[in-house]
């Protein structure tokens, strides 16, 4: 048998981003004995690059906000594709959430008053995420990191602190999850990065809270972490993705120079007054309001420049659009040769606010600017375009417990769950997100961990092995003739993605990434590294590529099925959003032979008094004809 | 607009190791994690070093180049001659693990030794009330993004192991002065400073403040007025009392 590191947990939280860091806090808080597991070091998750902020309807600038303006904002920007009951309880919980790391030691901006302050964002109606400058994420993820360290000095019980209980394995990536005989979850499989060594942690319960899929694309925001590893290893644990098809691409990452190209450039920016303009100087985004939009946005420049400062009565400026509108408006205004000398467009906040004021709202903004591109953003316009940012879809999973489809033990939180954002998310959206339900899933895993009354599922040593087997393969292939490098076929993956499921998309082009996708996977069959195991990060993508590969199969037949144009997915073949495809989720589950299988399932039809309260109107821009004929008449 | 350049990258690990010389190839724009990168992709798969964001917002790419503590993906090559050699060596006050990968626990041991926030009693999630001018001290410690690289390069403890013990150093003193300066926070952080995270090493030489990529003024803003609270409340712990209740919201 494998000489393989053991250790017994209730819960094992997969990843210490805001999901699992607030997941692994709910379970402790539970009476869990918890393991958080994370590639990185603690504290360096993908969260802590979150800049804008984080949405909660607290109503501390604008007290007309509440949890049902929030609810409308976010199902409008997912176009009606939102699992509203995540929608629901995410937008009533959040102000708690948020309110609640403040006990945590969290510092956020204040108003006047001394209260949160809350800014403007895209497709929010009001002014609505809580933010530290533009560094959100890193108040976030280290007021968390803060937490723990707290709960563990909690159970050092006026000594020094105890990890007992609550344990970081940082630095550590999990390769294999593993179910009992009954299909239930039994435990994870895994090495560390610094000894290559195996190291197996038994638990009845697992929280996936990995993150995105990113790195699978070549222009992105994601950092090397984002691999899909929480979506593939819930595919081959038997669970099923929702709705894969749905990528953001944020519409301002870095342009110039090439080796930051996608890097990003905060929505604050324009939420704070920075404009869109083309090389003609134009503010082209005024071209751009769709029609289930027209009404909701400001149609001149002087109209929207006032709303800055007098939001009740003007509206707001089309910059402000969601995401996947202004990303697919720049991507029309490069291809009609109107880009900036770089291929973006400029974004300019130079000209509309004082330098001291871009200094005191965006300073890391400024920093990266001046640091990686040579530009003083108080004196020039930046070049920016659509960058690969987040992935809506993910595993499927009961909105109250964050319980994942078909595998008992097992649930998702954060980026690597699918529903909540529907086809496009908000900004701010996620890290509310995170909160929300990472502390759900805590509560969920526990209480399941609960119910077992103590009889935990059983790991084998045959299944240690098989997993061990199957981590160790490239370097088997090491010598061998006709191997391949890790490398260059992430490089080949990252292209196709980019240049054929990217953010416009086509029937062909998609069945030829699907090709391409086949042979990748065939040679990565022959990946081979050199080296040894201690700290070999060609060896650690040639396991991530395996991920990656399954991910981007998932996307693409997903993508290729649904006949329709709809927020982080547009089709030049069938430009139109469609609303008998809103009544459609595709499920992508693994079959035994290694492909992907992507099905159909309805939708489950809002709840009532959620669908009272949008106007018919509104309802019948994305409803089809027969849900409209079954609304409830309205009363006057 | 290409060329090559002449790179040492430090290779080894715990046992020893050697500066290994490498031709590559760097282009315009680049920064050195850049060029650690294509290292890894044509040259030597198996080099390790840690990062994540590559945009100076994780504090994983710490290093030193020519000598001089800094984060990888914040240093552009357009600040080195096109001739001149660019040496890459790990962090030297943390044991090496592999190549430019150190062991950076003593941070981690240390951080969990600070006493937590102590959140006030009398107020509910949701009740807190501070001015942003208040909080506004300690944000600018919450900037740090732990590359730990103001602790490899402060002399307390950079050849001196022996010192681990007793200093906490910088990142973490700045800590204490972090949540002491919290309009709301309920503990008295002073004698701990001294007495258990080895203030009292500092001999305020700003090493610290200079290479921290936050740009934080860890000395003159946290270390400084951490060690004029500690002196006065030495002679007179009114004084302490005093600056405590004084800082209490009003509403
Ligand atoms: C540049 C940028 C700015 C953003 N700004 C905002 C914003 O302002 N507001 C907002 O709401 N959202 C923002 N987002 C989105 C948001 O930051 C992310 O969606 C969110 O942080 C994801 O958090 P998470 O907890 O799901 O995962 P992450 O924080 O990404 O954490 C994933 C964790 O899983 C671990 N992991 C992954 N795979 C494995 C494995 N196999 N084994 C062990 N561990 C593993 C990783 O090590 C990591 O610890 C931004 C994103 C980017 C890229
Ligand atoms: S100022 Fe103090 S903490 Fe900073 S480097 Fe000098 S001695 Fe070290
Ligand atoms: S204070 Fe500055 S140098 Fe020190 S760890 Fe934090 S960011 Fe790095
Ligand atoms: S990679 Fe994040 S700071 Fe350099």
């Amino acid at each position: 048998m494998t000489e393989t590191e053991k250790h017994n947990y209730d819960v094992i939280v997969i990843g210490a981003g805001g999901a699992g860091l607030r997941a692994a806090i709910a379970a402790r808080e539970a009476g869990m004995r918890v393991a958080v597991i994370c590639k990185s070091l603690f504290g360096k998750a993908h969260t802590v690059m979150a800049e804008g902020g984080i949405a909660a309807s607290m109503g501390n600038v604008n007290s007309n906000d509440n949890w049902q303006v929030h609810f409308r904002d976010t199902m409008r920007g997912g176009k009606f594709l939102n699992n509203w009951r995540m929608a629901e309880l995410h937008a009533k919980e959040a102000p708690q959430r948020v309110w609640e790391l403040e006990t945590y030691g969290a510092l956020f901006d204040r108003t006047v008053d001394g209260k949160i302050s809350q800014r403007n964002f895209g497709g929010h109606e009001y002014p609505r995420l809580a933010h530290v400058g533009d560094r959100t994420g890193l108040e976030l993820i280290r007021t968390l990191q803060q937490k723990i360290v707290s709960l563990q000095q909690d159970d050092g019980q006026g000594g020094p602190a105890s990890d007992g209980k609550l344990k970081v394995f940082a630095e550590c990536t999990i390769t294999e999850l593993l179910k009992d005989d009954g299909g239930r979850i039994s435990g994870a499989f895994g090495y560390w990065r610094e000894s290559g060594r195996f190291v197996l942690f038994r638990a009845p319960a697992v929280i996936l809270a990995t993150g995105g899929i990113g790195k699978s694309f070549k222009v992105t925001s994601n950092s090397w972490e984002y691999t899909g590893d929480g979506h593939a290893l819930a595919l081959r644990a038997g669970s099923t993705l929702l709705n894969m098809e749905f990528v953001q691409f944020h519409p301002t990452g870095m342009v110039w120079p090439p080796s930051v190209k996608g890097i990003l450039v905060t929505e604050s920016v324009r939420g704070d007054g920075g404009v869109l303009r083309n090389s003609d100087g134009k503010r082209f985004m005024f071209n751009y309001v769709p029609s289930v939009f027209r009404g909701q946005y400001a149609e001149t420049e002087e109209e929207g420049d006032r709303w800055y400062t007098d939001p009740d009565h003007n509206k707001r400026p089309p910059e402000l659009l969601p995401r996947d509108e202004v990303a697919r408006a720049i991507n029309s205004e490069v291809k009609a040769g109107r880009g900036s000398p770089h291929g973006g467009v400029f974004l300019d906040i130079a000209s509309r606010r004082s330098a001291e004021e871009i200094l005191r709202r965006l300073p890391s903004m400024h920093h990266q600017f001046k640091e990686l591109a040579d530009v003083d953003i108080t004196s020039e316009p930046m070049e920016v375009g659509p960058t690969c940012h987040y992935v809506m879809g993910g595993v499927e999973v009961d909105p109250d417990t964050a319980a994942a489809a078909r595998v008992p033990g097992l649930f998702a939180a954060g980026e690597v769950a699918g529903g909540m954002h529907g086809s496009n998310r908000l900004g701010g959206n996620s890290l509310s997100d995170l909160l929300v339900f990472g502390r759900r899933a805590g509560v969920g895993a526990a209480e399941y961990v609960s119910a077992l009354g103590g009889e935990y599922p059983a790991v084998t040593d045959a299944q240690i092995d098989e997993a061990a087997k199957s981590a160790l393969a490239p370097f088997d292939a090491a010598g061998v003739d006709a191997s391949e490098n890790p490398y260059t076929l992430h490089q080949e993956l990252q292209q196709s993605m980019n240049d054929l499921v990217g953010i416009i998309r086509k029937a062909d082009e998609m069945e030829q990434a699907l090709k391409t996708l086949d042979d990748l996977k065939a040679r990565a069959q022959h990946v081979a590294v050199e080296g040894h195991r201690q700290f070999n990060p060609g060896w650690h993508l040639a396991l991530d590529l395996r991920n990656m590969l399954a991910v981007s199969e998932c996307v693409a037949r997903a993508a290729l099925i649904r006949e329709e144009s709809r927020g982080g997915h547009t089709r030049d073949d069938f430009p139109e959003m469609s609303s008998q495809w809103r009544q459609v989720n595709l499920i992508c589950s693994l079959q035994p032979s290694g492909s992907v299988d992507v099905v159909q399932q309805p939708m489950v039809s809002m709840r009532e008094d959620l669908i009272g309260l949008f106007e018919t109107d509104e309802l019948s821009k994305y409803l089809t004809n027969e849900e409209l004929a079954q609304l409830p008449s309205k009363e006057a | 607009m290409s060329y090559t350049a002449h790179f040492r990258v430090w290779r080894g690990d715990a046992e020893g190791g050697d500066l290994g010389d490498f031709q590559v190839e760097v282009n315009e724009g680049e920064v050195v994690l850049d060029i650690i990168h294509r290292l890894q992709a044509t040259q030597a798969g198996d080099l390790a070093v840690r990062w994540n964001c590559k945009a100076g917002k994780c504090g994983s790419c710490s290093a030193e180049i020519n000598g001089r503590p800094r984060l990888m993906c914040m240093t552009r090559m357009s600040t080195f001659a096109e001739d001149e050699t660019v040496t890459v060596t790990p962090m030297r006050a943390f044991p090496v693990i592999k190549d430019l990968v150190t062991d950076v626990s003593f941070n981690y041991e240390k951080a969990r030794q600070v006493p937590a926030f102590a959140p006030p009693k009398n107020l509910q999630p949701g009740e807190y009330r501070m001015a942003q001018v208040d909080v506004e001290r300690s944000q600018e410690f919450r900037k740090c993004i732990e590359c730990y690289l103001c602790q490899d390069t402060c002399h307390v403890v950079r050849d001196h192991e022996e010192n681990k013990k007793a200093f906490a150093g910088p990142r973490f003193l700045m800590r204490i002065a972090e949540l002491d300066m919290h309009p709301l926070d309920a503990k008295d952080r002073q004698h701990a400073a001294q007495e258990e995270f080895g203030l009292g090493f500092c001999n305020i030489t700003k090493c610290c403040t200079e290479v921290c990529p936050e740009h934080i003024k860890i000395t003159d803003n946290a270390l400084i007025p951490m060690k004029e609270r500690v002196v006065d409340r030495k002679y007179d712990p009114l004084v302490w009392l005093g600056s405590k209740i004084g800082r209490r919201p009003e509403r």
